[in-house]
């Protein structure tokens, strides 16, 4: 009888569990299968979205609503055509994203790691304190300290260069916040240890701690990566010049316009996260664990 | 001696790890965030006079910041418990003994990875007027609803948010849970615990640092649904989703800095009230654990 309940709840967990993959994969697949479609039949599920003077709604018909269709009718490389080899643009922006995600996520990780070294296990005077400013700088919104920021990248004359993206974003303390709470869990007497055999400090850095937190330092790069390659604010008024913003405002321009290729883009622009998440999983799972356990 | 020698200079070799860091942070962050404070307390950003909190009395009585504060202290106040709770549920249901476990984790973080314009094709056509959802509701019999322009647009954030960050708490929260150990709810169950004791009084109690961390990035992503609302909806959605961000980016392109920077330190007030109020709960917690 036991037994018996336990299964049954065991099937109801998992069939919530299941329903709630279908939820969560599907805008996804969505996406991914319809890049696969001709511009005919993307305007055939899409069009009561997009083209406005189309429809309004009506009673009788259930042809005015958008509908999101799997499968497609013919599978045609149209859109990626377009996308690529017919229109410069998308690739010169593609291209602008790396440009500025890239030295961003480097810069930070050094940066970051030296100095979540030193608040995980140096002891300095004012160590809580300057842990809580970065913690509550962490927490701002991009608009708290915008026309400063501003200002400031006027004065350092970064005004539409996109170093006044970069340089922040290095410095931006959410690394250091992640890194830390891993780096707390490499124990003590390892340190100790190493230091009666007397290794330096920098040694014990290279050679113990940065093994032992790889996985946190790992997770850390996937979710600055992450978080850069999907910026929206900062280019919106750093840089004014459309041919030095990123893809995501490119997307965001085209989502009005061209069906056609939109999914395409958005399957292209996708795939450098989701390639570098599967690649990385196994780390990116385990240093966000790490990360969320305090000793 | 040497040992001795290094714990001394433990202070210097801090600060000379913590240097690069220190000082971009200073620079990009700390400078920025008191000139700002100053900005807030003039009359103009260059040359200004000093006028002291007359820019905050000018914003507490302007109707489209307070409600744009309004909106923001709502969703939050919404979105981050449910998150939690979602996740933490979502997390006890994994952290059994289930197949596919593995496959059901790597599936709820798939949309933290997905860049955010990526999807906001398929959210469109989905909560649009002529929309996925509304042929659904129109299919059942009832009359469509304009989601992302009426008081739902709320709830459409908030799908949004959700689908978005549970995969990450979850995955903190399980984290979490598998670092309890297991003596404590056998010895509760020696005890004649019951499950909701076990629950409330082991695993909520112990969980309490992951909870606090999970707390501070909920609230962070909380900030960043501003993304896909601006994708959505442009600079000025629906007055219900219209946030604090929309509120200082228009201020900021109607040079208005003295509104948006006051409008900044009103906001970061809150949040360093909400921290603040945290981490003595999470001290006291964690000190009664000891």
């Amino acid at each position: 009888m036991l037994n018996r309940n336990h299964r049954i709840k065991n099937i109801l967990h998992i069939t919530i569990l299941l329903v709630l993959a279908v939820l969560f994969i599907f805008p996804l697949a969505v996406t991914v299968t319809n890049s696969f479609m001709s511009e005919q039949e993307i305007a055939n599920n899409y069009d009561p979205v997009t083209d406005k003077n189309l429809s309004s709604y009506n009673d009788d018909t259930t042809n005015h609503f958008a509908r999101f269709q799997l499968i497609p009718d013919v599978v045609v490389l149209k859109q990626y055509y377009n996308v690529l080899i017919k229109k410069t643009q998308f690739l010169f922006m593609f291209w602008n994203s790396v440009l500025i995600t890239f030295p961003i996520v480097i810069g930070q990780t050094i940066v970051a790691t030296l100095a979540a070294y030193a608040f995980a296990k140096l002891k300095f005077r004012g160590r809580n304190f300057l842990f809580f400013l970065y913690i509550i700088v962490m927490l701002m919104p991009f608009q708290v300290t915008l026309v400063p920021n501003y200002l400031m990248a006027g004065q350092l004359g970064l005004l539409n260069s996109r170093w006044s993206i970069i340089l922040p974003g290095i410095f931006s303390t959410f690394g250091v916040f992640l890194l830390k709470q891993s780096m707390e869990q490499i124990p003590d007497s390892y340190l100790e240890a190493a230091r009666v055999d007397g290794a330096s400090q920098l040694q014990i850095f290279l050679k113990i701690i940065l093994p032992m937190a790889r996985a946190g330092i790992a997770a850390m790069a996937i979710l600055v990566f992450i978080d850069n390659w999907n910026m929206v604010e900062q280019p919106l008024i750093f840089l004014q010049d459309a041919a030095k913003q990123p893809l995501s405002l490119y997307l965001s321009r085209i989502i009005d316009g061209e069906k056609g290729l939109a999914f395409a883009a958005s399957t292209l622009y996708m795939m450098p996260v989701l390639l570098n998440f599967l690649y990385a999983e196994k780390y990116l799972l385990e240093g966000i664990r790490l990360s969320g356990i305090k000793g | 001696m040497r040992t001795g020698k290094l714990k001394t200079n433990n202070g210097c070799l801090a600060w000379l790890f913590l240097g690069p860091s220190l000082l971009g942070f200073s620079l990009f962050y700390l400078l920025p965030f008191v000139t700002g404070f100053f900005y807030s307390l003039v009359d103009g950003p260059i040359n200004g006079t000093f006028v002291g909190l007359h820019n905050y009395g000018a914003l507490l009585k302007n109707p489209s910041f307070l409600s744009a504060l309004a909106n923001t202290a709502n969703f939050t106040l919404i979105c981050v418990p449910l998150n939690m709770i979602l996740s933490l549920g979502v997390a006890l249901l994994l952290n059994q003994k289930i197949q596919g476990r593995n496959l059901f984790r790597t599936i709820m973080i798939t949309p933290l990875v997905v860049p955010v314009a990526s999807v906001v094709l398929v959210w469109q056509a989905f909560f649009d007027l002529n929309g996925v959802l509304n042929s659904l509701i129109h299919a059942l019999g009832y009359p469509p609803v304009d989601w992302m322009k009426t008081n739902w647009s709320r709830m459409v954030l908030l799908v949004i948010y959700l689908w978005k960050n549970i995969g990450y708490s979850v995955i903190l929260f399980l984290a979490g849970l598998q670092n309890i150990p297991a003596e404590y709810y056998e010895a509760a169950r020696i005890d004649g615990a019951s499950q909701s004791q076990e629950f409330f009084r082991i695993t909520l109690v112990y969980l309490t640092p992951t909870t606090f961390f999970v707390f501070i990035i909920s609230i962070i992503n909380s900030f960043k649904v501003f993304r896909e609302t601006y994708l959505i909806s442009g600079e000025y959605p629906y007055n219900s989703i219209y946030m604090l961000q929309h509120y200082m980016n228009n201020m900021f392109i109607a040079l208005d800095y003295q509104k948006i920077t006051s409008a900044a330190f009103i906001m970061a007030a809150f949040i360093v009230a909400v921290v603040l109020l945290l981490f003595i709960v999470e001290r006291k917690i964690t000190n009664m654990i000891n």
